[in-house]
């Protein structure tokens, strides 16, 4: 609920800063998020992140937010004597874990191409390499790709609505889900006036597992020895303790 | 209630796995079958990657195992000795399972062998099941006992390296047992299986051991082979979910206990039978998804795991 409070906040300051006198030094655009940070607990089912912020007159709002890049393997299954085998494999280099999008109005009414090209937005424009792979395939994999990463709901075809509040405020709510990746994440807000770009500003985004569940991961990951060592006492245990448990009722 | 698992990365309800290891460890007790080999499709099934569900599914097996052995300890039912011939074949076996199983992943076939491997073990496994039970039927309505000879004399006893086996009555090659271990060994590994389905039956027909004595050894050594693959499978493939085994694990010892009371009430042919045609549903199930047309041709893997 801090967050709330902390909007809310926000939110009157620049509604009694909006009336005063422009000054020339002031920020054209100013954004925020309800949070900028997402703790991955036990019971994380997915999160809502709200950005909110406020323009100087009119323009467009567009909104990037992109996840940590990874390599990613694409793989195509054939029929081979009837049963469906991994054949064909793509490796991507650099891919965006999560890409989404929020905007005022449809981006081909506000940005061209080249504009949208030069500053990356939609994820047409993404820049996917795959150095080893042979060109023919490219196409359908990177198709593919962005498909599965749609399905995941980590990427986010459908642009989402930057909605206005009066002539300078406006808010946009962005859904992270349940497998959604750990790391840094950059939310970055544009104002967009007469095509091209305005006014930039970029946010930082953390998504961390925390808790006994990033205990769990790290452990697993750092130490995976003594991990495994810990599994396999705990399961030990546990089939003594029944053992014991049970012998008695 | 859903639950977040760290190591599979995804949210399941918690009730929902709390019931599938209650009704395999049911199931389990009821039969005296260890329930990895349903257990491991029944999570692919739910969404749980199948590198994770082997992996975590044989810490699982430590578990139910440990808890079995001892109740057959305490009736002197276990052959150390033997059992420590077969972990020597099992160790090498599923330390070999657990290397293949990590090449297998890397050039993204490992889905494929365990589906595959899973209809061929299943398949066999419910057909020899029904066999048992409709053969078991017939034999109550005409009682006269098949005639078998007390030991029979194949290729496997001129074997080198002879051992006695005091308790098992036995005086056997040694690499027969240790074959038959690796063999077990390498499918748990790659099943995440504990094995005793193959493992039994291997002990009372090829070894020849008394049947007394066949399940307790195969759990004291099934302990140490699924301790293996856990260990390894930590060690190499990060793959071992230890919030998903714990609530498998509980589900599983309280699910065994209430199958174990239930099992000795009830007629058993019938319930084989039954368990029979489970094990048909499931395999089909693995085998109509291998045959099938996938709504997605395409997959993605991750290639390094960032911390």
């Amino acid at each position: 609920m801090t967050g709330r409070f902390a909007i809310a906040t926000t939110l009157s300051l620049l509604l009694v800063a909006a009336p005063a006198p422009r000054l020339a030094s002031a920020t054209p655009l100013v954004a925020d998020l309800s949070d900028h940070l997402i703790a991955i607990t036990t019971d994380f089912t997915g999160t809502d992140v709200l950005l909110f912020g406020a323009v100087d007159g009119p323009g467009d709002v567009v909104v990037v937010v992109r996840g940590p890049v990874n390599d990613a393997t694409v793989r195509r299954k054939e029929r081979v004597a009837g049963i469906w085998v991994n054949r064909e494999s793509v490796e991507f280099r650099a891919v965006p874990s999560f890409y989404a999008i929020a905007s005022t109005r449809p981006l081909d009414e506000i940005l061209d191409l080249p504009t949208r090209m030069r500053h990356s937005i939609g994820i047409d424009t993404l820049r996917l390499s795959a150095p080893e792979a042979e060109r023919s395939l490219l196409p359908e994999f990177r198709a593919a790709l962005e498909r599965i990463k749609t399905a995941e709901q980590l990427y986010r075809p459908d642009v989402i609505d930057v909605t206005f509040l009066g002539d300078t405020l406006f808010r946009a709510d962005f859904q992270f889900p349940s497998n959604v990746s750990t790391g840094s994440y950059v939310v970055e807000v544009l104002l967009i006036r007469e095509g091209e770009v305005a006014s930039a500003q970029t946010t930082p985004l953390v998504i961390s597992k925390s808790g006994i569940g990033a205990d769990i991961y790290q452990f697993a990951h750092v130490n995976s020895f003594f991990y495994g060592l810990a599994s396999v006492s705990i399961a030990l245990l546990a089939g003594w303790i029944a053992h014991l448990v049970f012998r008695r009722i | 209630m859903q639950v977040y698992l760290p190591i599979a990365e995804m949210s399941l309800d918690v009730f929902l796995l709390l019931g599938l290891g209650g009704a395999i460890g049911f199931l389990s007790g009821m039969f005296g079958v260890g329930g990895g080999f349903l257990l491991t499709p029944m999570l692919i099934f739910i969404g749980v990657p199948p590198a994770v569900a082997v992996a975590t599914q044989a810490n699982q097996v430590v578990a139910s195992s440990v808890s079995g052995v001892l109740a057959h300890w305490s009736r002197g039912n276990v052959d150390f000795r033997m059992g420590g011939v077969l972990l020597g074949g099992g160790i090498l076996g599923s330390t070999a399972g657990v290397f293949i199983f990590g090449v297998l992943k890397s050039i993204g076939q490992i889905d494929l062998v365990i589906a595959l491997a899973y209809v061929l073990l299943l398949g066999i496994i419910g057909v020899t099941m029904l066999q048992e039970a409709l053969r078991a039927m017939l034999r109550r309505r005409d009682p006269k006992p098949p005639v078998r000879k007390l030991h029979q004399h194949i290729w496997v006893h001129g074997l080198p390296f002879k051992m006695r086996f005091r308790k098992s009555r036995l005086y056997i090659s040694a690499l027969l047992p240790i074959g038959v271990g690796f063999l077990v060994g390498l499918l748990a590994a790659l099943l995440g299986v504990g094995g005793a389905f193959l493992m039994v039956p291997a002990m009372i027909y090829l070894l020849g051991m008394p049947t007394t004595i066949v399940v307790g050894t195969s759990l004291f050594q099934i302990i140490f082979v699924a301790a293996n693959v856990t260990l390894l499978q930590a060690v190499q493939n990060q793959t071992v979910d230890a919030v998903l085994a714990a609530i498998l694990v509980l589900g599983g010892v309280v699910g065994a206990q209430i199958g174990g009371r239930l099992g000795g009430k009830l007629k058993g042919d019938q319930l084989r039978i039954l368990l029979a045609l489970l094990v048909f549903v499931v395999a089909s199930g693995l085998a109509y998804e291998l045959v099938a047309t996938p709504d997605e041709l395409y997959s993605i893997a991750p290639l390094g795991l960032p911390l």
